[in-house]
């Protein structure tokens, strides 16, 4: 089952505001992880497993690597969740 | 043939902790590599780490950590018939470090082995020591947890530099449950397992070689892979997680031991966080860490504590147990 970017924007925003403490409107799709969020490769890990529990698409560490910004999530588990 | 009587159960009797003398801070460690104490406070939650002198050994830190719990536990020398040492680092393979241990501390000929289970050493022994008391084997069992990781760290390396340490933990390990003047017995099951497949994520490759970690794995393994481990040595030893009084993961980093904390479903249990002024110690890190609470007068006798114990290998042991 495809979901919107706007569903996939807010699910992942509760997961950032749940792990790293941002606020649910600062996390807009241009804003990038390490630079503009303040969340730390440690923290990316733990969004990833939330992801995978809440979209059911798992994000392999060597994907992982690659996500820079929000929009990046949302576009990988948009095109994960499709092809799934 | 007839066979060894042994005991219904096994205890621990009392902890024993060493850390060397000298102590590092991270602001020393930002004087030569890239790194800074906000930094490594942020990422694995390490202020300062205790490092063991050129000369000293991971069998002396061995015997003093034992020395503490044998003085603990009452018993003497005499009493004790088999030496197990959890450790990773050995100062040499042979001839192993639990026999020079024993020697050292004046017991006589006592079973003797090393045991490599890397960070999840110290649980693996303990295990190990349990079955040995309930079937017989042994009586009283010493067990140690000691590392000298210091000397397999690339000091240039700022992943690993900041993260391990030396020292050593210690527990007196003797039967229980059996005669009516013997306490409850105080060790619970052990849930253990490894995965090889994961075998190159912690590793040291050759003797030339240092500590390598890919950090990022490691984290997702040990924050996804570990609670159900925890919550079924509590299942197994019939103790529910809101009746623990504490909960002693392996030192590894304080954000990998708040995920599990959080993961476990304890929140009235003390949990331990000797990695801030401790760093990761290893197989040392749980019985270290214990020891050192047990002395702060953080916990009282009969607490039931929830150890777990993960690392290379990978390997990984949890069991619940009553402290003495």
């Amino acid at each position: 089952m495809a979901m919107t970017q706007e569903e996939i924007l807010a699910g992942l925003s509760e997961i950032i505001d749940e792990i790293a403490g941002v606020p649910a409107d600062e996390v807009t799709p241009e804003k990038t992880f390490v630079d503009d969020l303040d969340i730390d490769s440690l923290s990316m890990v733990e969004i990833a497993v939330a992801a995978q529990d809440k979209f059911g698409v798992e994000i392999p560490d060597d994907q992982l690597k690659d996500l820079k910004t929000v929009k990046d999530v949302i576009d990988y588990v948009g095109r994960a969740s499709v092809s799934a | 043939m007839r066979l060894h009587e042994g005991s219904v159960g096994a205890r621990v009797l009392a902890f024993g902790g060493y850390q060397p003398a000298r102590i590092v801070t991270n602001d020393e460690l930002a004087a030569t590599v890239e790194t800074s104490d906000e930094w490594i406070r942020s990422r694995v939650g390490i202020a300062s780490r205790r490092i063991a002198g050129p000369d000293e050994t991971v069998a002396d830190m061995a015997v003093a950590a034992a020395g503490k719990a044998l003085a603990g536990s009452g018993l003497s020398p005499a009493d004790i018939d088999l030496v197990i040492v959890a450790t990773c680092t050995p100062e040499v393979m042979i001839p192993n470090t639990a026999a020079v241990v024993a020697r050292r501390l004046g017991i006589s000929a006592p079973g003797a082995y090393d045991l490599n289970a890397a960070c999840a050493g110290f649980c693996y022994a303990l295990a190990a020591a349990s079955d040995a008391v309930r079937a017989g084997s042994a009586r009283h069992v010493l067990v140690i947890g000691a590392e000298k990781l210091s000397q397999w760290v690339d000091w240039t390396d700022r992943s690993t530099c900041i993260i391990f340490a030396d020292g050593a933990g210690a527990a007196v390990v003797g039967p229980a449950g059996q005669e009516s003047d013997e306490p409850e017995p105080g060790i619970g099951p052990v849930v253990w397992g490894s995965d090889g497949d994961m075998a190159d994520k912690i590793c040291i490759k050759d003797r030339d070689s240092f500590i390598f970690q890919e950090g990022q794995a490691v984290f997702r393994w040990a924050t996804t892979a570990l609670h159900p481990v925890a919550k079924q040595a509590c299942s197994e030893a019939g103790v529910e997680p809101a009746d623990l009084a504490v909960f002693v993961p392996h030192q590894a980093n304080l954000r990998i031991i708040e995920a599990l904390a959080r993961r476990l479903g304890a929140p009235q249990a003390k949990v331990a966080n000797d990695i801030i002024t401790a760093g990761n110690t290893s197989s040392a890190s749980i019985p270290l860490a214990l020891s050192r609470m047990i002395e702060r007068g953080e916990l009282a006798s009969g607490d039931k504590a929830l150890l777990i114990g993960f690392g290379a290998g990978v390997c990984y042991a949890a069991q619940v147990i009553k402290l003495p």
